[in-house]
């Protein structure tokens, strides 16, 4: 599904990512984690499009993605900061991103599961952080795509939404789809997640399941897991 | 004593019972002006009708009066002059004249007046001239409502409408003149006038003064001339209610003058020139009651010129209103009324209060480098002119209107 | 590519240029330059009652404060969109069609209120039966072009710089160097070289800056051409004719285009 080949990526003088090797071939929810800096961001990014490589393939479905914009109709993104034109409406949003990307019948639906009726004729700017990361999910999941990357999905969202997210994100998984999300609440990773993959400077540290991060690390529990490999890397 | 009387009185009545009528034609006994002219006495009168007649070098060597009904055409076949009149009391009217002959060596007209006097010429149409009306050591006599129409391309192969050479008192009024060399031209010709005259599309000057003094032009039209008027080395010229307009191109203006002293420049209208009026050392000058109109420079001084004096004109939307080319100022400029001034009138006496600065650093640039022209009202120049109204450093710093007025001086 | 992602794609862009252009139409910014311009145009018309006095006034103006506006608004427009534009960038959608079509949307709505703004009082005032009516619609060709320049340049500043302050100083030095600091060297050159024939650095000068080309075509239009005819016969023969006013307006489109195709350019090679 994903392929990346020795990828490169600096910004000026600081080396994100260096070399970096990474399959997903198989559907499940894989779950990149890493401390801040070690270029998560920059992966998916990179996967998106949005961030151009010094060196090194990507393929999304056998496809190369250099200078190529049509296999994101197979990827859902929903990005981290969803800050919308304030001057549109809700309605409108949904309407110009169908309008821009393709037919969607699933909107409905997801409106009413996040219950933002009463806000589709609110204008965007008039919105708290909460309900605009419903619009986001909502504007993430309306198309159907084999491929859903979830970039800090978590934030601002009340617990009902949350736990319907996680549902959501079940259901799309039991379709076969291929879900990477980042995360920073561990909990959530350790509910949702099938597969860990964890960068450490610019390359994959470890990449596998849960139980195979415990074992190795010979820990307990997975936060303890993380942290260990986290200071293991400082001392 | 009385006898005598009477017998002169007798004597007058005798004489003019004796001036007679002359018919010219085609068909008639006399059909050759030169022929009517050799048999007619002295004061007696030729009619010549409608008709062609193909002749030239014809010689008015008496007192006579020549009157064509109809406008018969004389056709001159290019070969030279046409008329020449050398006698006192002429009077030609009514004549289409054409087909003057043209030489590099003699100045051919289609009417010449040769030292004589008291002479009348009217009602003429000229058409392919050389010379039009050639006035030559002639005085006292009238130039009255003649066409004259040129095919003049060249200065140098192309003559004057209307020429004046050492002529005094001749009255010129309501002709109209195009395509010339110089609409009229006058050289030492004193206390003349020129009334409602049309001088347009000819190639060098409308109106011309050489030398010439004490003449006055009123209420006459130049247009679209190689330069409007052109008035040098000549003293006390009035120049009253003309209008200068559209002369425009390379060093084209609506009126020159050169080394003027004492004339009086009043109620005229200068629109759509390249420059309004130049002056070159010329002295002693009243500008009053003048309008300047969208002109690209509406009065440009050049070389040394006292004790002009500037008052209740208009300047309005010219590019430039003055230029000076020297920081020496010995011009006066007091309530005219400016477009371009900015300033307020808070005590409403209809005088702003405070002074106008007509001369823009720009304008000092634009005449020591013509190109720079290209940049006329860019922000750059505004600032630079802004400066220099602040603190004048390279225009001179008394060339002020004090008492500028707010709105636009009607008469 | 085929054809039919051609079509997509240029289809997308125009989609993104009316999202762009509607979003805009609807913020404040654009009403009070709409309004703006409205309200100098009755002034001018309504209190001066000279048109061609008022076409004169109106160019002085549109000459600075189109490019002005242009700028800064294009620089603002593309920060202050900055996270709408990744949204967008995860989309299927060519990153070129993403900025054409916002850069697009700016340019298109900033002339719309130009255009509108002055035409409607020229309008009512009865322009239609005037003689001007070619001065000013040169006027506001003249304006709208120079308001796709300046967005054009604007978007490039803005893309280059991920830093907000900087990227506004940038486009405020760009205005300042084009509109004002341009003509002073261009007329320190003209002075210095004064000895030589200056026809072709003074036709040269004025391509190659938007705002000069744009207001000698309006001048030309106006008082300048009585005054040209004081300068050589080049430069009166090159602008007075057909052919100057082509060539002038060529190169205010390559003004336009090459803009773009950086903002094309440089948008495919940028990171978000």
């Amino acid at each position: 599904m994903v392929t990346i080949k020795n990828l490169y990526k600096s910004f000026g003088k600081n080396d994100v990512l260096k070399g970096l090797d990474l399959e997903i071939n198989n559907a499940g929810i894989f779950a990149i984690l890493g401390p801040n800096g070690s270029g998560k961001t920059t992966l998916i990014k990179s996967i998106l499009g949005m961030v151009i490589p010094n060196k090194g393939t990507i393929n999304v479905q056998n496809e190369n993605i250099k200078n190529n914009s049509n296999y994101r109709h197979k990827i859902d993104y929903l990005p981290q900061i969803a800050n919308f034109p304030s001057n549109l409406k809700v309605k409108e949003l949904i309407r110009m991103i169908k309008d821009l990307r393709g037919k969607s019948t699933l909107d409905t639906s997801l409106i009413t599961t996040f219950q933002l009726e009463p806000f589709l004729n609110k204008k965007l700017g008039n919105l708290s952080g909460g309900t605009k990361q419903k619009v986001n999910i909502v504007l993430t999941f309306m198309f159907n795509s084999p491929i859903i990357i979830l970039d800090e999905p978590t934030t601002g969202l009340d617990p009902i939404s949350l736990i319907r997210l996680k549902a959501l994100i079940q259901t799309e998984k039991e379709k076969g789809k291929t879900i990477i999300i980042t995360s920073h609440i561990m909990s959530f990773v350790e509910e949702v997640a099938d597969e860990i993959v964890f960068l450490l400077e610019g390359q994959i540290y470890f990449k596998g399941s849960i139980s195979k991060l415990k074992s190795q690390t010979k820990q307990p529990d997975f936060e303890h897991a993380i942290a260990s490999i986290l200071q293991e890397n400082h001392a | 004593m009385a006898k005598s009387f009477l017998f002169l009185l007798v004597m007058t009545m005798t004489c003019f019972s004796y001036a007679q009528k002359i018919n010219v034609c085609e068909t008639c006994p006399i059909s050759s002006i030169k022929k009517a002219i050799s048999e007619a006495n002295n004061s007696d009168t030729i009619i010549i009708k409608k008709g062609t007649y193909k002749e030239h070098n014809i010689l008015i060597d008496k007192p006579l009066t020549l009157i064509g009904e109809n406008y018969p055409t004389i056709d001159g076949e290019m070969k030279g002059e046409v008329l020449t009149i050398v006698a006192d009391h002429v009077t030609v009217d009514g004549l289409f004249i054409k087909n003057v002959g043209t030489s590099y060596t003699e100045d051919y007209a289609a009417i010449r007046v040769k030292r004589s006097n008291n002479f009348l010429i009217q009602n003429l149409v000229l058409e392919k001239l050389f010379f039009g009306i050639y006035l030559e050591k002639a005085n006292n006599g009238r130039v009255f409502h003649n066409k004259i129409i040129g095919n003049a391309e060249e200065e140098y192969n192309s003559g004057n409408g209307i020429q004046l050479w050492y002529s005094n008192y001749i009255e010129i009024e309501h002709n109209y003149i195009e395509q010339v060399r110089d609409g009229i031209y006058l050289e030492f010709a004193n206390n003349c006038t020129i009334k409602n005259n049309i001088s347009a599309k000819n190639l060098r000057y409308g109106l011309h003064f050489m030398f010439s003094n004490n003449d006055t032009y009123q209420n006459n039209t130049f247009e679209d001339n190689g330069a409007g008027v052109a008035v040098m080395f000549s003293k006390n010229i009035k120049m009253l209610d003309n209008v200068f307009q559209k002369n425009w191109g390379t060093a084209s203006y609506g009126l020159l003058l050169k080394e003027i002293n004492d004339a009086e420049i009043t109620r005229n209208t200068f629109s759509k020139n390249t420059i309004a009026i130049n002056i070159e050392g010329s002295n002693r000058i009243n500008y009053t009651n003048n309008n300047f109109k969208n002109n690209g420079w509406a009065i440009k001084v050049r070389g040394a010129c006292y004790n002009n004096y500037f008052t209740k004109n208009n300047f309005l939307y010219n590019s430039f209103d003055i230029s000076y080319n020297s920081k020496v100022n010995d011009n006066k400029f007091d309530k005219n009324y400016w477009s371009n001034y900015t300033g307020y009138d808070l005590n409403k006496d209809g005088i702003g209060d405070v002074p106008y600065r007509p001369i823009k650093l720009f304008s000092y640039i634009v005449n020591k480098t013509p190109e720079t022209i290209i940049l006329l009202r860019s922000l750059f120049i505004d600032i630079i002119d802004f400066s220099e109204k602040v603190s004048p450093i390279f225009t001179p710093d008394n060339l002020l209107d004090n008492n500028p007025y707010v709105k636009q001086i009607e008469w | 590519m085929n054809t039919q992602l051609r079509q997509f794609y240029k289809k997308t862009m125009l989609k993104i240029l009316k999202y762009s252009f509607y979003d805009l139409m609807r913020s404040r910014w654009s009403y009070v330059y709409f309004l703006f311009y409205l309200l100098l145009g009755v002034i001018l018309l309504f209190l001066n009652n000279d048109l061609s006095k008022a076409i004169i006034t109106l160019m002085n103006i549109i000459i600075i404060l189109v490019p002005l506006i242009g700028t800064i608004f294009g620089v603002m427009y593309y920060y202050n969109s900055k996270e709408f534009t990744e949204l967008l960038l995860a989309q299927p959608l060519k990153r070129s069609s993403i900025f054409l079509g916002q850069y697009f949307g700016v340019a298109l709505s900033l002339s719309m209120s130009l255009v509108l703004g002055l035409g409607i009082p020229f309008i009512f005032y009865g322009l239609f039966k005037s003689a001007v009516i070619w001065d000013f619609s040169l006027l506001l060709i003249n304006g709208s072009l120079l308001t796709f320049i300046f967005t054009a340049l604007a978007f490039n500043i803005a893309l280059s710089n991920e830093n907000r302050i900087k990227g506004f100083g940038f486009a405020i030095l760009l205005w300042l160097a084009l509109a004002i600091i341009y003509d002073g060297f261009f007329l320190m050159s003209l002075i210095i070289f004064e000895d030589y024939p200056l026809d072709q650095l003074s036709i040269a000068g004025t391509m190659l800056n938007p705002i000069d080309l744009s207001r000698t075509l309006i001048l030309l239009k106006l008082d300048i051409s009585a005054l040209l005819g004081y300068t050589g016969a080049v430069f009166k023969k090159f602008f007075g004719t057909n052919l100057g006013l082509i060539v002038s307006f060529v190169m205010l489109f390559m003004w336009v285009i090459l803009p773009i195709l950086r903002i094309v350019n440089k948008s495919k090679k940028k990171d978000f």
